[in-house]
């Protein structure tokens, strides 16, 4: 008895096995190439960084006169303030990553949606926020709101800090909106056939069955996003919040030597890739546990 | 085709057993400007089974699938149990509650342990009691010979298991009709023999099958009739103790010949 070959590809010519109309059919994608480039952090890279620190440090100490604190000294003086920078940062970032999900999210699913309209407007509105600058999209957004709103007898105000947040959440959600079309899209067709067939409504098959797939094949891309949008929220600074990077402008203005400098910004940056290098480590080992077998 | 009986029209939609469960009459359908289904017929009866056999891209394949409105067909009429599949204000998921389907790659929903895999349907599409849906999903297994198997998810599953829990999977939705679109091409021919017995078991149950397949023996054991097709046609059909002895046509066979 003779067997045929199994096909399991689903981008055939073949008509038999092509999908139904009106299904997302693609092939599957790699998740990866639906985000932004990988973070790929190494442990040799925070040593470097460190590194620079300490010969930065041990150069400048140099050339201090011997009437001047020392610059660890310096450091160490002004860190408390510029960690208290830090945390803003991370603040801004929980913030505008959740509110960015969210409505990425919606985005996401709006984009495979069957209604013309929305899926054309929903792709635009991706298309646009992801394709755009963030820099460009936070002095957008400040210029453009007004510091304060009134609605009836009451004045809300609207911080600086709210704003920028809201500048760095609208790249996000574009971009989680990619990540979760991208993983809809992943899902073999005959997960929607199945379902379809067992007379699953289409947004039941969405939410039982397809969207339960995509969270594992979401959690790298997004975490790898979160990580870019930490290190994007010193971005905030240009436009005067009181984060990290503006807190070391004005401790180093302070201290008026301009051997503190590399110092400062070094230290920033060792800050910075002692919170993202675990994330950007636990990505990779995400994305290689959820590889898609293809 | 020429020898179908083409004498069964009815035109009410209430339908009675005497009646074919599932009518075909003269089923176009093309992917752009390849016409894959050039108008084929037959009738099911109730308690039936044919088996749909014929070489690769015969159109077998998407024959099996209009019949549950998986994919559309350009023209002519199929009707399950008197109503019209061809229609535009069809009623798919009323349609897919009587015609369970059983595809070669499973498709099973890897998230869910095989026993929810039974279980979604029921509780979500039919809205039927938890415990009650519980305790038949276990006997669907056990009849499927999977018990010990309830908790596992599909990747801990061999093929043939797979395959089995599809089965049940389909069953849970108490359909009138069953379809196997070529449901043991993806299998090892070990595993086929347990999937096969599966299906004979519902077989001698009474249910109404068709089946798309390559396994002969399987279809001349099973079957009520046999089709043969060929691009997009039927070419020869008859009750499987005729056919595969006294076949007429020569592309029937050489395909034959081949197979067999």
């Amino acid at each position: 008895m003779s067997r045929r070959p199994v096909l399991h590809s689903a981008s055939s010519d073949l008509p038999v096995l092509m999908a139904p109309r009106g299904l997302p059919h693609r092939a599957p994608v790699h998740e990866r190439f639906t985000g932004l480039p990988m973070v790929r952090l190494e442990a040799r890279h925070g040593l470097g960084l460190l590194l620079l620190f300490l010969v930065a440090s041990g150069v400048a100490q140099a050339q201090v006169p011997p009437e001047n604190p020392s610059i660890i000294a310096s450091v160490i003086r002004w860190a408390p303030l510029l960690l208290s920078g830090f945390v803003f940062n991370l603040a801004i970032s929980f913030i505008a990553m959740a509110g960015g999900t969210i409505v990425g999210a919606f985005l996401g699913i709006a984009q495979i949606s069957l209604l013309p309209p929305v899926r054309k407007g929903s792709w635009f509105a991706t298309q646009f926020f992801r394709n755009a600058p963030w820099l460009v999209l936070l002095f957008f957004v400040m210029f453009l709101l007004p510091f304060q709103f009134r609605i009836g007898g009451f004045t809300i105000p609207f911080p600086d800090w709210v704003k920028a947040t809201l500048g760095l959440a609208l790249p996000v959600m574009a971009n989680v909106s990619e990540i979760v079309r991208g993983a809809i899209q992943s899902i073999p067709s005959g997960q929607w056939e199945a379902s379809e067939s067992l007379a699953f409504t289409r947004r039941q098959t969405l939410w039982m069955i397809i969207l339960p797939q995509c969270i594992k094949r979401m959690m790298p891309p997004w975490m790898n996003l979160y990580s870019i949008l930490t290190m994007g929220t010193v971005l905030a600074s240009v436009v005067g919040v009181n984060e990290m990077l503006t807190l070391t402008q004005q401790a180093l203005a302070a201290e008026n030597r301009a051997a503190l400098l590399v110092p400062f910004y070094a230290f920033d940056l060792v800050v910075f890739f002692i919170y993202c290098y675990p994330i950007a480590r636990s990505t990779v080992y995400l994305e290689r546990r959820y590889a898609v077998k293809i | 085709m020429s020898q179908s009986p083409a004498t069964n029209e009815f035109q009410s939609t209430v339908w009675t057993e005497d009646q074919p469960i599932v009518s075909v009459r003269d089923v176009h359908k093309s992917f752009g400007s390849l016409e894959v289904l050039k108008g084929i017929s037959l009738d099911v009866m109730k308690r039936e089974v044919i088996c749909v056999i014929g070489p690769s891209g015969s159109g077998k394949s998407t024959f099996i699938r209009c019949i549950n409105a998986l994919t559309t067909i350009d023209q002519g009429s199929i009707k399950v149990k008197g109503q019209e599949v061809h229609d535009p204000k069809l009623d798919r998921l009323e349609l897919r509650k009587k015609v369970g389907i059983v595809f070669q790659q499973f498709n099973l929903f890897p998230h869910k342990t095989a026993l929810q895999n039974v279980m979604m349907a029921p509780i979500h599409v039919l809205k039927q009691d938890k415990k009650e849906v519980e305790g038949r999903a276990y006997q669907l297994l056990k009849k499927v010979r999977l018990e010990g198997k309830e908790h596992a998810y599909p990747g801990e599953l061999s093929g043939g298991q797979q395959q089995r829990v599809a089965i049940a999977r389909s069953l849970a939705m108490n359909p009138d009709i069953m379809l196997f679109d070529e449901v043991t091409s993806a299998l090892d021919p070990e595993t086929v023999k347990e999937v096969l017995l599966t299906i004979n078991q519902l077989v001698e149950d009474g249910m109404t099958c068709i089946l798309v397949t390559h396994e002969m023996g399987f279809a001349r054991e099973v079957a009520d009739h046999i089709y043969f097709t060929d691009r997009g046609v039927i070419v020869e059909h008859g009750p499987p103790a005729t056919f595969f002895k006294e076949a007429k046509d020569p592309r029937t066979k050489e395909f034959l010949s081949q197979i067999l």
